[in-house]
Formats: C-alpha cells, sequence, structure tokens
C-alpha cells in the first residue's frame, strides 16, 4: 500500500531506534503518552516498546473513543434499541461495551432488536432511504477524526428530506482531554502521571491541524510532537521528542506533514461548527465529567437529534469495580496491574471498555503483548 | 475505530462521491470534505469519507529524511 509500506522498513526502523538510544541521556528518565488509541495499537502491533532504551517509555493515553464512552451512553442507546420502531447503527467496535449490569449492544441484538452494524457513515442514511417506514438512528461516537463524516452524514439526510433519520451524538474533543490529563480535578483520587512529552493524535490533526495543541506547550511546558501511524512515523516522533526534552524546548512539531498542516482541513472544521456546538461537559470513561469536552447539534438540527427526539435521559451509573480502565486511560496504570486482566477480562468477554476496541490498551496488550511480558 | 487509511482517488463521481482503490480494491467514498480532488490524488479515508489528501512533495521529504537513518544503520552493519 503506497504511503503507508515505505514508513514500515526495517533498516531504519533500527537506526531511528540507534538514533534514540544514542541520544537519549543515561542520566534521565523519558514518559511519552502517547495520546490516540491508534498509536497504542501500533506500539503493540510492532512490538517498538522493545526497540526502545529502557529509560524510554511510553505511557498510553485516553484516545480510544469506543474505551472512554462511558456506560451511561450506551445504557441510552440500548434503550433507544428497545424501542419497537428504531432501528439502530452502530459502527462495530461499539457492539460489545458493556453497559450498566453487563449489558451490551451485542445482547441487545442477540434479544431481537434491531441494531445494525456499520463501516461507512453514509451506511446509515442509505439504511434510512430503504426503510421509510423505520425511524434510524445512527450511533455517532469518535474524536475529531470522525464527527466531520457525521456531518456529512447529515448534510446528505437533510438534503434527501428524510424524515425518519436522527443521530444519537457522542463526539468529543482531545484537547480538552489532555487538559484533563495534565490538571483534571480528580487526579487526587486516581493520581496523576508524570509525563515529559506527547506523541500527538495524527488523524485528529488532519481535521483540527496542529495548532489547538499550542497550550500544552505554552502553558504546561511540554513538548507534542503529531505522528503518523506507521512504525517509522512513531519512531520518528519518539526522536524528535527526545531531542526537544535534552534541548529543554517545548514545542509542537509535525512528524505526520504528509497529512497534517498547521490550520487543518477548513472545510470539515467549518461543517463541525455550522452543525454542532459545545455541550457544556461530558463524561469520559476514566476521566469523569469533563468541562467542554463533548459536542451535541444545533438548535437548528434539533429535528435530527436523536436525544431531543425521543427525549432521551442520561442516567450516571459506576463501572466494574474492579476495572482499572480509569487509571489506564489517564497512563497511570498498565493493563497488568489490573486483576482481571487476561483472567475473567478478555476481548470476548470484556469487563471494561478498554478490552473492546483494538485501540484499547487492554485489548492491545492482550492480542501482541503479553507474552513478552514472561520473558 | 480511528483508523484511517491511505487510498488513491480512480474516479470522480456526481454529488461529492468518488471511488478508491486500496491496493486494487475499489470503494465508493465521500469526498464532502476535500476540495478540487482530482483522479491519481491520494486520500486518507476513515468510515466512508476522505478526510483530507495526502501530499506527496512532504511524504517524500519526511522519507529522504527517513532514509538517511537506513543508510548509516547499513553503514554500521558488518
Ligand atoms: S483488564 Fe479488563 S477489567 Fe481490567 S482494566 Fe482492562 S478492561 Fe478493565
Amino acid at each position: 500500500m503506497k504511503y503507508a509500506d515505505e514508513f514500515r522498513d526495517k533498516t531504519i526502523a533500527q537506526g531511528l531506534a540507534r538514533a534514540i538510544g544514542a541520544e537519549a541521556s543515561p542520566q534521565r528518565l523519558y514518559r511519552f503518552m502517547e495520546f490516540c488509541g491508534g498509536h497504542t495499537h501500533a506500539i503493540s502491533r510492532y512490538a517498538l516498546e522493545d526497540m526502545l532504551p529502557v529509560n524510554v517509555r511510553m505511557v498510553h493515553g485516553p484516545g480510544c473513543p469506543v474505551c472512554v464512552l462511558p456506560a451511561s451512553r450506551i445504557d441510552m442507546g440500548i434503550k433507544l434499541a428497545d424501542r419497537p420502531e428504531v432501528t439502530l447503527c452502530v459502527y462495530g467496535d461499539l457492539m460489545r461495551v458493556p453497559g450498566a449490569q453487563g449489558q451490551s449492544l451485542l445482547r441487545a441484538k442477540t434479544r431481537g432488536t434491531d441494531i445494525r452494524m456499520i463501516y461507512s457513515t453514509l451506511d446509515a442514511v442509505r439504511i434510512a432511504e430503504q426503510a421509510k417506514d423505520r425511524e434510524v438512528v445512527f450511533f455517532a461516537i469518535g474524536f475529531e477524526t470522525t464527527t466531520p463524516p457525521t456531518a456529512v452524514t447529515l448534510r446528505l439526510a437533510e438534503k434527501k428530506q428524510l424524515k425518519n433519520f436522527s443521530v444519537f451524538c457522542n463526539h468529543v474533543l482531545t484537547p480538552s482531554a489532555i487538559l484533563s490529563i495534565l490538571g483534571g480535578a480528580d487526579i487526587r483520587n486516581i493520581g496523576r502521571v508524570e509525563i515529559d512529552g506527547f506523541v500527538g493524535p495524527g488523524h485528529v490533526s488532519t481535521i483540527i491541524g496542529t495548532e489547538p495543541y499550542d497550550f500544552v506547550a505554552e502553558e504546561f511546558g511540554k513538548p507534542v510532537v503529531i505522528a503518523g501511524f506507521e512504525p517509522l512515523d512513531m519512531l520518528q516522533a519518539i526522536l524528535m521528542l527526545v531531542r526537544q526534552v535534552n534541548e529543554g524546548r517545548y514545542e509542537v512539531e509535525n512528524q505526520y506533514s504528509r497529512a497534517v498542516t498547521r490550520e487543518g482541513n477548513s472545510r470539515a472544521k467549518k461543517e463541525v461548527s455550522d452543525i454542532f456546538e459545545l455541550r457544556d461537559q461530558f463524561e469520559w470513561r476514566g476521566l469523569g465529567l469533563v468541562p467542554y469536552s463533548g459536542l451535541k447539534l444545533k438548535l437548528a438540527y434539533a429535528q435530527f437529534d436523536a436525544e431531543v427526539r425521543f427525549a432521551m435521559h442520561e442516567v450516571r451509573v459506576a463501572d466494574n469495580p474492579g476495572c482499572e480502565c480509569g487509571a489506564i486511560l489517564r497512563g497511570v496504570k498498565k493493563p497488568v496491574d489490573c486483576k482481571l486482566f487476561g483472567t475473567i477480562c478478555r476481548p470476548e468477554t470484556p469487563m471494561g471498555s478498554c478490552m473492546v476496541s483494538a485501540e484499547g490498551a487492554c485489548a492491545a496488550h492482550w492480542t501482541y503483548g503479553r507474552f513478552r511480558d514472561h520473558h | 475505530m480511528c483508523l484511517s487509511i491511505p487510498a488513491e482517488v480512480t474516479k470522480i463521481l456526481p454529488d461529492d462521491m468518488a471511488v478508491v482503490s486500496i491496493d486494487g480494491v475499489k470503494k465508493e467514498i465521500s469526498i464532502a470534505l476535500v476540495e478540487d480532488l482530482a483522479v491519481g490524488d491520494y486520500v486518507l479515508i476513515h468510515v466512508g469519507c476522505a478526510l483530507t489528501r495526502i501530499d506527496p512533495a512532504e511524504a517524500k521529504r519526511t522519507l529522504e529524511l527517513l532514509h538517511e537513518f537506513g543508510s548509516r544503520e547499513r553503514g554500521l552493519q558488518p
């Protein structure tokens, strides 16, 4: 695959690893958080941690949209699917995410509710066009990467004058989550992780650009390097972070310049700001209520807003008390620190959301990393 | 979930749609979010939409820098 294979070359990877080893000072620790679940997945899949010197450590962050969706929103989705007139369209990743009392969308589907898995946002519109007698609801989740495609879908439904289509909006914002990790209010309960720099999200940044991360550098004095998702992208970004730390710099740098600009995609940003607005707060699994971190549909689009249309209410529920997802999403703990990891919590029977998506820290470690711990 | 993959635009369709090829596999996607796409451009696609165009000049620049690490490494290997 062009623009992917070239960034997987083994010799270059070894060269980069050697440079990181040579430039990282043995005198100190380098703890870098990869915010994005796609990066967590790449680190595990290509065993990148094995290539790094022991004092350069990766801390997994909360950037997996499936992992941070709280049980309460899953329950709201299940309730919606329980309505006889509703067809609920969801991304496949969401199906096994645990809600309250071991419920999940998958269980609801087995019970006979009309839940469809989709791979493209446009599928939801197609389903609504074909089933005019059904109320088709799209369960929209994701970071800034996934919000513009939801906007495209809404525009299409508007153009086609679909009266039976709505969106259950659960879109969240990356910079607010980073802010919460650096200075969130409930740090006293979970603890704070020491971080020396961030590998910034690549695909989110194709949309929002690099500019929204400036505060991480300016206010918190932490370097950020926006990176692509191939192994060479990640290693190069880590080298760039090591250099910033060594030189006492804290800037926002862009390793992923083939896809990311400082301004981002202005057309996509405009679509999003035309249709969505900030919620005062939104609950994140693991981070709790984060101010101004989620989006909802503007009043002008209320006819497409499932929460308005079906008078949906959110009831907060506690997560499984044995699950350490909260601390793991903050980078304070690792999957193996959880007693349930690999015992009763496995990808087939997830107890927490980090075990569901391939981008979740627990699932990534289960699939690619667990054998290495024993060496 | 946030996965995006590079794909080549092979045909522009009406209504902001296009056909792309991912290693020979054809797919119909929306190009409503990216301005002025042409056949032969590479885009990153995500949940059925093109997110952005991949800039070939920037990709080349990054690869040139990376190749230096490769040749240095080969120089060190016996
Ligand atoms: S192993 Fe399972 S229960 Fe433990 S933190 Fe991970 S997802 Fe939660």
